[in-house]
């Protein structure tokens, strides 16, 4: 065993493996993010609220439908996805013509209300969901002991992720989904119905924090406050990723939860400011962020 | 006749004007965190243990005329402290009550000396709010970190838990917390290993957690509370610190951070409180009062709002004897001389330095298959009485005290 600054070599293998798992909400939420500046120029501020509502949703099956984890993990992404496209069709349609900071506006009231609303009838405590029986306990890999659970994060984290990165930018979907935000009259001209496409995509991207939200119950306290304690975080992630950059989002986002891992173990007292101190850095240096192209 | 109907007149004018000459008011403000991680310990649901305790004190003194206000302070000691000033100079407020953290409530005391209000801290722990920071207009009244740190640190020693990591809140509240605990488990033969100091509101524990299990030491000793507590307990039970040998030490925990656990994450943890819903009778009654008046039939009071209660039934007695509540030193030193007795805590004292003493429980949470019913949530270890659950008088360097 040798040591790194101090710190036996086996904790901080430990410690980079934690601190990849952490990353693996960051992408999956700022990957969300991304998807929703990239393609409807909106700044989802009630992401937070969103992922706390997945998690919400999955508590609320489990107690009142008896649907367990894995259904769960279908099944309320796509009930908060499509509460989403309601917002979307009801409220944020009219905004698109308008300044970013309407959108913000709007989204960042609906999140202080979901939140509320969640706070008045459940509290603020939290609550109870344990890990699925068939991915308790863990593997003892020698220099940290790793549970299945968290094993299981990193790797739906990374498949949804790429996922949506190959329809994005590789698919003919993903082409078209482009181009409309280019020029939507031109895409129209072709038959596509745009609108609706842009609303799935919101829909899409809700249902994205509404998944982290699930993954997120048996590991984090479940309670109204959960999304709005992330969510500057990772609006951080975005910023520094490149507003709108699907690769920037889940790269950064997998890098930033492994450097706020190490700061754990060197300087815990700064390991929730690290992640501004880096994003002032790189706004500094890029402006438009690490993967960001200059409009 | 006419005689009689002017007599009675006059004897009712007298009997009315001696009503109004007795006629007491007093205005409370319940400052709290309303909307945050700690508005299940305190908030809406103290200010519904202060309405309970003015209900069934009028009741009985129907010339005190209490009227109630409740305010937010965010966990911020800024805005705690600019609601406390604005408060006892524009709203003219006489007492100030609950205020969980240690940050806020330390601020507020401050303000309370200066304008000799009354400050009666149920949701705060730091002890040093009766002991270098002590002064004669505050009353510590629930609980503190000395009395948490003694309860279960003590009592995990004492039963082989003899080497300790803390996890520790990184503000005045969890390193009070850490202090005293360290000093419990050293005077009692244990050894503290390491610590580590998180941020307030952290969502992922599991690094700090791979030091803790690195460290090897036996207790695990969560310095934190709320969200925070929660957080560290559940990915514990992920990382299989329990499996593993490692026993977690709730050094403050509550009903309701048990109530999220869940029973099947929690069970086995060991804590102190100094009241719990389910002990006897007459909590268990006042329970399903405060149930209606909070408009919650699933939740629990925590010890915190029954601290709430306890501490303006009282204050109100004070004010009461004194037929004033103007002078915030003498009513303070007037609730000092009087013994403490209400349906909740029992019969108690209030000793020089600001410190409310009453018996504390070590308490145990069970398993899934122990509890009963909803919020059948401890078996009660062991009683610790008032005399010993609290930190000496000469040790808390007040200057109150010492001079």
């Amino acid at each position: 065993m040798f040591e790194i600054f101090g710190i036996p070599s086996t904790a901080l293998f430990g410690q980079l493996l934690i601190g990849l798992i952490n990353g693996s909400f960051y992408a999956l939420l700022s990957l969300g993010l991304a998807v929703i500046f990239g393609m409807l120029n909106i700044i989802n501020f009630s992401h937070g609220a969103q992922y706390m509502l997945g998690a919400f949703a999955a508590y609320l099956l489990l107690q009142y439908s008896g649907l367990g984890y894995w259904p769960a993990l279908i099944v309320a992404p796509v009930l908060v996805g499509i509460t989403g496209m309601i917002v979307e069709r009801l409220m944020l349609q009219w905004l698109y013509k308008l300044d970013h900071l309407y959108g913000l506006l709007l989204t960042f009231g609906l999140a202080l209300i979901i939140e509320g609303v969640a706070r008045n009838y459940f509290g603020s405590a939290g609550l109870p969901y344990t890990v699925p029986e068939s991915l308790r306990g863990g593997q003892n890999l020698g220099f940290m002991f790793l549970p299945n659970y968290r094993a299981w994060v990193i790797v739906a984290s990374l498949t949804i992720c790429f996922g949506t990165w190959f329809v994005i930018e590789r698919t003919r979907l993903g082409a078209n989904l482009r181009a409309a935000t280019e020029n939507p009259t031109l895409v129209r001209a072709f038959g596509i119905n745009v609108p609706r496409m842009i609303t799935l995509t919101y829909g899409f991207g809700v249902a994205l924090a509404a998944f982290a939200g699930v993954m997120a119950a048996p590991v984090y306290n479940v309670s109204p406050q959960m999304g709005s304690e992330l969510i500057i975080v990772v609006f951080a992630v975005v910023v520094i990723g490149g507003m709108g950059s699907i690769l920037g989002a889940i790269i950064t986002g997998f890098g930033l939860g492994v450097i706020e891992g190490l700061t754990k173990v060197f300087f815990p007292e700064a390991s929730n400011t690290v992640i501004f101190v880096i994003m002032a850095i790189v706004l500094l240096v890029r402006p438009a962020g690490l993967f960001g192209r200059r409009t | 006749m006419k005689r009689t109907i002017g007599l009675t007149a006059l004897a009712v004018m007298l009997a009315c004007g001696t009503a109004s000459a007795q006629q007491v008011n007093v205005k409370i403000g319940v400052l709290s965190d309303m909307s945050s991680l700690y508005s299940d310990i305190g908030g809406a649901g103290s200010t519904a243990a202060a309405k309970l305790a003015i209900a069934d004190f009028t009741k009985a003194n129907p010339n005190v005329k209490v009227e109630l206000i409740s305010g937010d302070h965010q966990n911020k000691p800024d805005i705690g402290s600019q609601l406390a000033n604005q408060w006892y100079d524009v709203d003219k407020v006489d007492l100030i009550i609950d205020t969980p953290n240690s940050g806020v409530a330390l601020a507020v005391s401050q303000i309370t000396t200066t304008k000799n209000k009354i400050f009666i801290v149920s949701g705060a722990a730091a002890s040093d709010l009766t002991g270098p920071k002590c002064n004669a207009n505050t009353i510590h009244w629930t609980y503190d970190t000395w009395m948490l740190a003694n309860g279960t640190g003590k009592a995990l020693v004492k039963t082989g838990g003899d080497t300790w990591f803390f996890l520790t809140a990184d503000y005045a509240f969890g390193h009070a917390l850490e202090r005293d605990t360290a000093a419990a488990v050293e005077k009692n033969g244990g050894k503290v290993l390491g610590k580590v100091r998180h941020p307030l509101n952290t969502n992922d524990f599991s690094s700090f957690l791979l030091q803790a299990q690195a460290s090897k030491a036996k207790i695990i000793g969560l310095a934190n509370a709320g969200g925070d507590t929660i957080n560290a307990i559940k990915s514990g039970a992920e990382f299989g610190i329990v499996k593993g040998g490692q026993k977690f030490a709730g050094l403050l925990v509550f009903a309701s951070d048990v109530n999220a656990l869940g029973l099947a994450t929690a069970q086995g943890l060991t804590l102190t409180e100094t009241w719990y819903w389910d002990l006897n009778d007459a909590n268990r009654a006042w329970t399903k009062r405060w149930q209606a008046e909070r408009g919650a039939a699933g939740k629990f009071p925590t010890m915190v709002q029954a601290g709430v209660y306890s501490g303006i039934t009282h204050y109100l007695k004070a004010v009461v004897a004194l037929k004033s509540a103007a002078d915030g030193k003498a009513v303070v030193a007037q609730m000092k001389n009087t013994p403490t007795d209400d349906a909740l805590f029992g019969k108690g004292t209030i000793r020089a330095d600001g410190r409310k003493l009453h018996p504390a429980y070590l308490l145990e949470v069970k398993a899934p298959s122990e509890s009963k019913y909803p919020g059948d949530f401890y078996k009660v270890r062991a009683t610790i009485p008032a005399d010993e659950a609290f930190r000496p008088l000469k040790e808390g360097n007040c200057p109150l005290v010492s001079g």
